[in-house]
């Protein structure tokens, strides 16, 4: 009988370096169906999935990407915690099989844990292009750990991998090799095994012993935390010192050192360089790409190229789901029946459809977007990019890679503030995070268009708009060095990263990063989006007015007279004195109120205000009536509020998501607000000095 | 081999081999910079130096972005 074997539930851990391809076998093992949380207490991403392989159901958890298992960083310690809490029934550690002495420290560190492990060598294509020969067998002795070789791209080597993981566990043919590391190191590591094994009281007592030792000796801080006893700690630093005059450096660097020695032992023996070491093309490329002279050309040539696709190709969908929310809105209108629960009508129609529509229409722009960037990730030209873009960014005190969530900020911010997780330095991160609504986002473009055109002859309305992004990028870089001197103050770490080689990126790849950042947009964005555009259509419209007022009204005039009379109205009048230093009245303190939710709302705000729809006709008559009531200057100082003020609530919810706090997401909405009200009324007053 | 030959690797011209003598940072730094691959005895190749910002350099089969300050405190001596 096919099911007397029982069900068993594994959990496996994935381990490996940034850009061994860790991603693509996570999906190669489990699909797209996985479940995105954060592990408990930080913002690291965790990524979960299931898959079946001959009658064990396997859950795959990805750990975060590093380099090495020290204490240093966040992502490190969320993995080794993973690991050895014993959540992890087998790690399975990718690397990457061209440049297999690098990526085994990892495998080095693991085995130290001794943990089950298995090794994954993924890019066996390339490292065979390379002229690279392994004898695994002789590797797995060496090291004591079963290797499986992959190409993840193609999904080769899955069911191996898989058929390892459960040998592994069920019947292991060899332990993890135990590394040594030489005579003087192993006797202090013996000395201080010792004298933890007297105090087996210690909190770190369920880890493996020698793997405490080893990093007490390195001096880890979260280890050396564990250990209160006074003579322990004596034990250690004298360990710590002996080696440091024996060798003049530290232990834990002496300890990289024979980890390395190992690894270049075993590799010696077992890895075969048949082809000469030649300098490869890519090292042109990178000297053609990061050229001082023709670099940033090449990048800005790019980055137009991509904008210019988003926003031309992505216009044909927008358009197609602006019709179809249009469509869905006037047949729900028509169909509804008469006289029956007509506020819920307009709920429906002008609430829901209305404003969850203005946001989901500009998911092709963000998916068109999100694939450009993809591909120039994928195929490695990014990192590129951040080298190039280091020298302007480094001027006002970040690294070069913050420009890559910037750019995506012209698109929406909400991506924006997601891909700052590329930034590893905190301050950093959120110096960017706090800023990005700067950056003029799609959802702006209709108030500029409206305004400019009303407002500015046809040959100043092209400089007009430019000078608003331009005012927008400046006020962002001056932020950023404000808060880089006083808030977020630090000294910008010392910078290594990682070049990662160029690839050709393949479609499921592509696909799969582009979605995942777009459904994340669609999810988060959509719900919050969705509660708020309620709580903003029952503002609009409740209280009613008298039915006897709305007599003898066409429907846009009644429109007016509702949202005069609704608490967005009354907000609208009570802010109006607080408003009037910067030149506006109720009519625009009432269409901002409505714009917080979204700022395209303005618009249709201002719409309803002058009673009038929104059809190509009435977007003349608007311009017409805010020629009549404003002046260009007002209108200008319209669109400096609109740029700068609070950010939507789709940003606000997703940075106190990504940063962690409400805190850091109201100090960015009352910080904007303040910031918007205090730049317009300078510019409002001092203009009307000037122009009398 | 001479002391003098010593250099920090900010100072190696782009296309030029070295090997690391020292590396004077702090704990954490050395330790990260460890995990890249870079070590005292190893062999580095610089392949991109303009005088000012980041440095890219090639390090056991990879390729590395190095900080200015970083690379000021990673000394070589050339091969
Ligand atoms: N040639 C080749 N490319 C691969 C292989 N596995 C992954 N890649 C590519 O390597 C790139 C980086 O992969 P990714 O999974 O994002 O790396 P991660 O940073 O480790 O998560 C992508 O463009 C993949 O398509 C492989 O086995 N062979």
């Amino acid at each position: 009988m096919a099911s007397s074997k029982t069900l068993q539930n594994l959990t496996v851990a994935l381990a490996g370096n940034p850009n061994s391809g860790k991603t693509t076998v996570f999906n190669a093992l489990v699909g797209t169906r996985h479940r995105v949380a954060n592990y408990p207490g930080v913002t690291v991403e965790k990524k979960e999935g299931r898959c079946h392989h001959s009658g064990h159901e396997l859950n795959f958890v990805d750990l975060p990407g590093t380099y090495s298992l020290t204490a240093y960083s966040t992502e490190e310690l969320v993995a080794r915690h993973f690991i050895l809490d014993g959540q992890a029934d087998v790690v399975v550690d990718i690397l990457d099989a061209s440049n297999i002495e690098r990526h085994l420290y990892l495998a080095t560190q693991l085995m130290e844990m001794q943990v089950p492990l298995v090794l994954a060598f993924n890019m066996s294509d390339v490292a065979r292009a390379k002229g690279l020969e392994f004898d695994l067998k002789k590797l797995e002795i060496l090291l004591g750990v079963r290797i499986v070789p992959m190409v993840a791209s193609k999904r080769e080597g899955v069911n191996e991998l898989l058929d390892a993981i459960i040998e592994t566990i069920e019947s292991p043919q060899l332990t993890p090799t135990s590394l040594q590391y030489g005579d003087e190191v192993e006797e202090e590591l013996s000395l201080i095994g010792r004298a933890i094994a007297e105090h087996p009281e210690v909190v770190g007592a369920q880890y493996p012993p020698r793997w405490i030792a080893l990093k007490l000796l390195e001096g880890d801080k979260e280890a050396l935390g564990w250990i209160q006893d006074a003579a322990i700690q004596e034990v250690i630093n004298k360990s710590r010192e002996h080696l440091k005059e024996i060798f003049g450096d530290n232990a834990d660097i002496i300890i990289a050192d024979r980890r390395y020695g190992f690894i270049s032992g075993a590799c010696q023996e077992t890895v075969k360089d048949t082809v000469q070491a030649r300098h490869d093309i890519s090292d042109m490329i990178d000297r053609f790409l990061t050229n001082r002279y023709v670099g940033l050309p090449i990048f800005g040539g790019l980055m137009f190229l991509v904008f210019y696709l988003t926003f031309t190709i992505g216009a044909y969908p927008m358009g197609w789901l602006e019709s179809l929310f249009g469509w869905l809105g006037a047949g729900i209108y028509n169909a509804w029946p008469q006289d029956f629960l007509l506020w819920m009508r307009s709920l429906i129609v002008d609430g829901i459809i209305g404003g969850v529509g203005g946001v989901v229409i500009f998911l092709p722009n963000i998916l068109m977007l999100f694939l450009g960037i993809a591909i120039l990730e994928d195929t490695g030209y990014m990192a590129r990019a951040a080298f190039v873009m280091d020298r302007i960014m480094h001027k006002i005190g970040l690294h070069g890679k913050s420009f890559i969530p910037m750019l995506i900020g012209f698109g929406c911010s909400v991506p924006a503030i997601m891909a700052t997780r590329i930034l590893e330095n905190r301050r950093n991160r959120l110096a960017t995070m706090l800023v990005i609504p700067l950056i003029s986002c799609g959802a702006r473009i209709p108030i500029y268009t409206l305004f400019v055109a009303a407002f500015f002859p046809e040959h100043m309305q092209g400089p007009m708009m430019w000078l608003i992004y331009v005012i927008g990028i400046l006020l962002a870089i001056a932020c950023i060095q404000l808060l880089r001197k006083t808030l977020l103050k630090g000294e910008t770490v010392p910078f290594v990263m990682e070049l990662p080689p160029y690839r050709m990126p393949t479609w499921r790849g592509l696909l799969i990063h582009m979605w995942g950042r777009g459904w994340m947009y669609l999810k988060k964005a959509g719900t919050v989006i969705l509660l708020i555009s309620i709580i903003l259509w029952v503002a609009m419209s409740y209280p009613k007015p008298a039915e006897s007022r709305l007599a003898g009204l066409d429907e846009l005039q009644q429109q007016n007279v509702t949202l005069q009379h609704s608490v967005a109205g009354h907000i609208g009048r009570t802010i109006e004195p607080a408003l009037e230093p910067l030149g506006f009245d109720w009519k625009i303190g009432t269409a901002l109120i409505g714009a917080s939710a979204a700022k395209e709302v303005f618009v249709s705000q201002l719409s309803i205000i002058y009673s009038l729809g929104d059809s190509e006709e009435s977007v003349d008559a608007l311009r017409r009536h805010l020629r009549e009531d404003y002046s260009p200057l007002q209108g200008f100082c319209v669109m400096l509020f609109c740029l700068i003020t609070a950010p939507c609530v789709a940003t606000v919810a997703i940075t106190r998501k990504e940063s962690g706090s409400w805190k850091w997401a109201a100090f960015q909405y009352f910080g904007l607000t303040v910031l918007a009200y205090v730049v317009t009324l300078v510019v409002y007053q001092s203009g009307r000095l000037i122009l009398g | 081999m001479e002391k003098s030959n010593v250099q920090p690797l900010d100072k190696i011209p782009a296309g030029t081999a070295a090997q690391i003598v020292s590396i004077e940072a702090g704990t954490g730094l050395k330790n990260r910079l460890a995990s890249m691959g870079l070590l005292v005895d190893v062999g580095v190749r610089v392949i991109r130096n303009d005088g000012a910002g980041q440095i890219i350099i090639h390090v056991k089969n990879s390729k590395v972005i190095l900080g200015r300050g970083m690379s000021h405190k990673i000394f070589v001596i050339r091969v």
